[in-house]
């Protein structure tokens, strides 16, 4: 981790006003913000501990926990939320076993919702890393699952 | 600046400037409600309570308005009822209503505002109640923080930034799911320094003791741990210490308490403390009569008088003590061996400092610290050693003074530090010259003050030739323009203050390290003004008191020389004895003696040189091979073991009599609760032994009586008596009954003969053992925040054990990966003397080639890895500096090691 960090912090001078963007770019690449990272931060800026966490809880983007290799975003815009979204994620909760905002034990997956991903035209929307996956329905779920498990199965044999 | 003169409802006001609108109310004793104002904080005005009404304006904020002259304030309205009610509402929506069996209960805030402004029930029933069902935090084993109970005034938050400088907790996440917060979520996880200071300011019971009881009366007296001598308030229930509090009118502490005042007072009601005389049996100790015990110690005593006898007194005790264990020794056993643990801590500072200014003792107070515009803080980890004191650096920083610290160890103050310098261990005459030298060079010296108040100036600035930067920045480790910048930033910045303890004094040049802080503060002419000065800080409770009482083999009472004969005399006249001339043996030569065979019998009050002896292992064989030994103490520590006779002590709340603190403030102990079982207070004990070896002079029946003797014996102590002494006590010197006492030294002339202050040429001498191929590491010791000395005290305190138990080998993450040693691995330390087994803790506040360990913990007693070196003039040995190596160990840990070490560790851990 500490190599990681220097990494990130080699681009910045250590100022408290750079807190966010290297909140931002330890997320980048740890997928979340680990306890110790935010520590190493804390000291590299100068910010108090608690102030960095803070700050850090303030914002939605950030997290605290690992994200899952599948990282699922449901849609709940108006416009996906007419065509179906709260089914959507009542499926995928059922398919993965987990919750909105939780992550899989195998960290394989996570579930989140966001407000709107500024797609309505291909509404009910799904993003799956970052891809949107457009006109999204409940069997797609089910098969969003279904393929990512066998292609995790296919890549461990 | 004028008064100001306010109407509040109706009534005149008058106010100091810069009041606010609250503050003008309260003080005339008009309530106002108000939730998040705090008289030691900044206003931030968020619980919107305090709303008030001042004509021609509205309505405002009581606690962020400033008071003005000819201001009219309603604090009564319908319209200020209707916003105010508002307010409560919301808060009461959020608050569970169980008032009843709230630990608050009686004592809560929101509960006085809701009772002033009235709920009805109808209206209480009707608020749309939210469930709010967050886990409490129980992880500190001191006190609990309930996010239910919480208002979100943030009195906490504040409190542990302004205050407190741990900045452990802020508000985090937002909107309904706002809350304090450490950032782990767990407060014995974070920065959390334990001090309760937020626990204290708490309105509500969102943060509250775990143990928790009324007292039913309080006393006031002195914390029984460090130097700085904290007034608290022991809160007394059914004969036992139920709470302790600060008091908020001491000039040392204002209330303030680090965690060991506050919550490490267990070890009082301890089952462990000794309720007994104790006598040695076919081996065995086992427990006698006083009588018994007292005619034993008095009949060997008697057959030790002279040079054959040695006494070791205590910084735990009382000034009153401490003077009759001196008195024992010179007036009746005829000897000068008498010595105490100051050897070992302060002994250069009160020969150094001596020697240049003509007093060994802080310059300046503990609060015109804050006044500084520089603090220069070197080899003193001050947030672990001397907590409450270290609060002013804190506050000093907040107003804008620059933070210099140097410490071999990246230590907490860091944190608020403007610049830091991480030198070598022993480097400190290297750094300290070298800083001079840029002063000099670039004439930023005070040359009016040193051509009127000091003398050997040029020697001094010669001796400078001899510490180019280069050489300076090999020896320390600095780089250079650190070194620059901070001479530039000491000299410009006055005036400064130099803080330093054992990281200076711990070595075979420790005198000499004190001499160089003493020409650097002479240099800028820091020395007798407001937040200036030298300010050596104090490590044990009445260690300052203990030197000043004489409990040293070359000074009587207030530093007179026993090779004086006029002094002599003078205390012959009045003790009815002959007094020996020559100094005697300091603590540290007395372990050769008694090994010679010279020193026969050892009187030992309050010490446990078994585990803070440097070569503890010298020091165990040592006593080992004396004809007899007297421990007494509170518990049966590792040296009482050794003894053939353990006399039971009352502990400093069992008793009454003076400390004198790191600011040279004597202040009173208060008795709180009896003694347990037999155990007698010390100035008791040893008046008994004196009655009973035939001495006169020994007859107290209170230790009032003891500072009279020695008001009249002491010049410096000549104004103290014990009604002088209320409410805050006094600062020494304070010659007559008359003198208010003497918060900064020097302000005219120096102690000296001539008045001026000395500047010593100096040599730069590395530490005597330093790492070589075969102990390739540095080994340097140091201190935790969560335990006292040899823990005697602080290891019985079941919350300071959770909070730091156990003894860590300290290693950068370098060596550490360079042996391949992971984090809590277990190792065997190795020096020329012994060796201790330890789990490693990889941290980089240890720099590369450097390991640390404390000297808590008797089962890891890492003095017997120190080296017994001693410095030549002051005699203490240089446990900051010694050559270790490490073995890993494989596997679990072998519980047989330490008794081949030592075989006192059978009590490790009680």
């Amino acid at each position: 981790m500490q190599e990681s960090l220097e990494a990130v912090f080699g681009r910045f001078q250590g100022r408290s006003e750079e807190l966010i963007p290297i909140l931002q770019q330890v997320q980048e690449h740890f997928g979340y913000l680990p306890k110790e990272a935010l520590r190493a931060v804390a000291d590299f800026t100068r910010v108090p501990e608690s102030r960095v966490y803070a700050v850090a809880t303030f914002y939605a983007q950030f997290r605290f926990r690992p994200i899952g290799r599948q990282h699922i975003m449901v849609c709940r815009g108006t416009a996906c939320h007419v065509r179906g979204a709260p089914r959507i994620l009542q499926e995928l909760e059922k398919q993965l076993g987990i919750k909105e905002g939780e992550t899989s034990a195998d960290l394989e997956y996570s579930l989140e919702t966001v407000a709107c991903i500024g797609a309505c035209g291909l509404s009910p929307c799904v993003m799956v890393n970052r891809q949107v996956q457009a006109k999204f329905t409940p069997q797609k779920a089910a098969q969003l699952v279904r393929r990512s498990d066998s292609a995790a199965a296919s890549q461990t044999h | 600046m004028a008064d100001l003169r306010l109407t509040i409802d109706g009534r005149q006001v008058v106010v100091a400037q810069g009041a606010t609108i609250l503050e003008a109310a309260l003080d005339a004793g008009i309530y106002i409600p108000h939730l998040c104002h705090h008289p030691d904080l900044k206003p931030v005005g968020i619980c919107r309570l305090c709303m008030v009404e001042v004509a021609g304006r509205g309505m405002t904020l009581a606690c962020l308005a400033p008071a003005e002259d000819g201001m009219v304030v309603k604090t009564e309205s319908q319209q200020i009822d209707k916003v105010r009610r508002v307010a409560l509402e919301l808060l009461l929506v959020n608050h569970p209503g169980d008032c009843l069996t709230c630990a608050k209960n009686n004592r809560c805030q929101l509960q006085r505002i809701a009772a002033y402004v009235g709920v009805s029930p109808q209206r209480f029933a009707r608020l749309r109640r939210t469930e709010k069902t967050l886990p409490p935090d129980d992880s500190n084993p001191f006190f609990l923080f309930d996010p239910n109970q919480c208002v979100l005034c943030g009195i906490c938050i504040r409190t542990c930034d302004e205050i407190v400088g741990a900045n452990a907790i802020d508000f985090a996440f937002r909107g309904f799911q706002t809350m304090v917060s450490t950032l782990s979520g767990r407060w014995v996880e974070s920065s959390c320094v334990s001090c309760g200071e937020c626990v204290v300011r708490c309105p509500v019971a969102a943060l509250v003791p775990k143990r928790y009881q009324q007292p039913q009366h309080e006393v006031q007296t002195v914390c029984p741990y460090c130097g700085v001598g904290c007034t608290i308030y022991v809160g007394i229930r059914g004969g036992r210490i139920v709470a302790v509090g600060g008091d908020r009118q001491s000039p040392v502490n204002q209330g303030r308490l680090c965690v060991k005042g506050r919550f490490g007072h267990d070890f009082v009601h301890h089952p462990d403390r000794l309720t007994t005389p104790l006598v040695r049996r076919d081996g065995q100790l086992v427990p006698v009569a006083w009588d018994e015990a007292l005619e034993l110690v008095a009949r060997q005593f008697d057959q030790y008088r002279g040079d054959a006898f040695a006494a070791m007194s205590s910084a735990r005790c009382t000034n009153e003590e401490n003077y009759l264990m001196q008195k024992l020794v010179r007036a009746v056993l005829g000897t000068n061996n008498i010595d105490h643990c100051a050897r070992l801590c302060h002994s250069p500072s009160v020969a150094g400092l001596a020697r240049t200014l003509g007093s060994g003792a802080m310059t300046n107070t503990i609060q015109d610290i804050a006044q500084s515009r520089c603090i220069f803080a070197i080899g003193t980890n001050t947030t672990a050693a001397h907590p409450v004191l270290a609060l002013k650096v804190v506050e000093a920083v907040r107003r804008g003074a620059k933070l210099i610290v140097a410490n071999p160890k990246h230590i907490d103050l860091d944190r608020h530090a403007t610049l830091r310098l991480q030198h070598q261990p022993g480097s400190d005459v290297a750094l300290l010259m070298g800083m001079a030298r840029v002063i000099a060079e670039e004439r930023l010296y005070d040359a009016e003050f040193i051509a009127r108040r000091t003398v050997d100036f040029d020697a001094f600035r010669a001796s400078l030739e001899r510490f180019p930067l280069e050489f300076v920045e090999q020896a320390t480790g600095v780089p250079r323009q650190h070194i620059v910048e901070a001479a530039r930033m000491f000299a410009n910045h006055k005036p400064a203050s130099i803080l330093y303890a054992m990281g200076i004094t711990q070595h075979t040049h420790g005198t000499d390290n004190v001499l160089a802080i003493s020409n650097l503060a002479l240099l800028t002419g820091n020395l007798g003004i407001p937040g200036g000065g030298i300010n050596p800080l104090r490590g044990q409770g009445n260690v300052q008191g203990a030197c000043d009482m004489g409990a040293l083999p070359n000074v009587l009472p207030g530093y007179q020389r026993v090779d004086d004969p006029q002094i002599r005399s003078k205390f012959e006249a009045v003790w009815g004895c002959t007094l020996p001339p020559g100094p005697g043996l300091a603590l540290t030569e007395m372990f050769d003696a008694m090994l010679r065979g010279q020193i026969k019998a050892v009187y030992l009050m309050g010490e446990n040189p078994l585990l803070s002896e440097a070569d503890a292992q010298h020091a165990e064989r040592a006593l080992r091979q004396l004809d007899f030994l007297v421990v007494q103490d509170i518990f049966l520590t590792e040296t009482a073991r050794l003894a053939h006779v353990v006399l039971p002590a009352a502990s400093s709340a069992e008793k009454d009599g003076t400390f004198t603190n790191t600011e040279r403030r004597v202040q009173r102990v208060r008795k709180a609760v009896d003694p347990p079982g037999e155990a007698k207070p010390d100035w008791w004990i040893i008046c008994q032994i004196a009655q009973r070896l035939g001495a006169s002079g020994f007859s107290f029946s209170h230790p009032q009586e003891i500072m009279s003797e020695i008001a009249s014996l002491t010049p410096i102590y000549g104004g103290m008596a014990y009604q002088r002494l209320e409410p805050q006590g006094l600062q020494w010197p304070c010659p007559s009954m008359d003198h208010p006492g003497t918060p900064i030294l020097h302000t005219q002339r120096f102690a000296t003969p001539d008045g001026k202050a000395r500047f010593v040429p100096l040599d730069y001498k590395p530490p005597a053992e330093l790492p070589d191929d075969e102990y390739p590491l540095l080994l340097t010791t140091d201190r935790s925040l969560y335990q006292y000395h040899t823990g005697t005290m602080t290891r019985r305190v079941e919350g300071l054990e959770v909070l730091d138990g156990q003894e860590r080998l300290c290693i950068n993450p370098h060596d550490a990966a360079a042996m391949q040693l992971a984090d809590g691995q277990q190792v065997i330390v190795r020096s020329r003397r012994g060796r201790v087994m330890v789990r490693v803790k990889v941290t980089s506040s240890c720099q590369p080639g450097v390991v640390s360990l404390t000297f808590h913990f008797a089962e890891t007693p890492t003095n017997v890895l120190t080296h017994a070196a001693l410095d030549p003039v002051a005699k203490i040995p240089e446990t900051k500096v010694c050559a270790v190596r490490i073995e890993p160990l494989d596997g679990p840990p072998q519980p047989g090691l330490h008794q081949q070490i030592t075989d006192t560790t059978s009590c490790a851990g009680r």
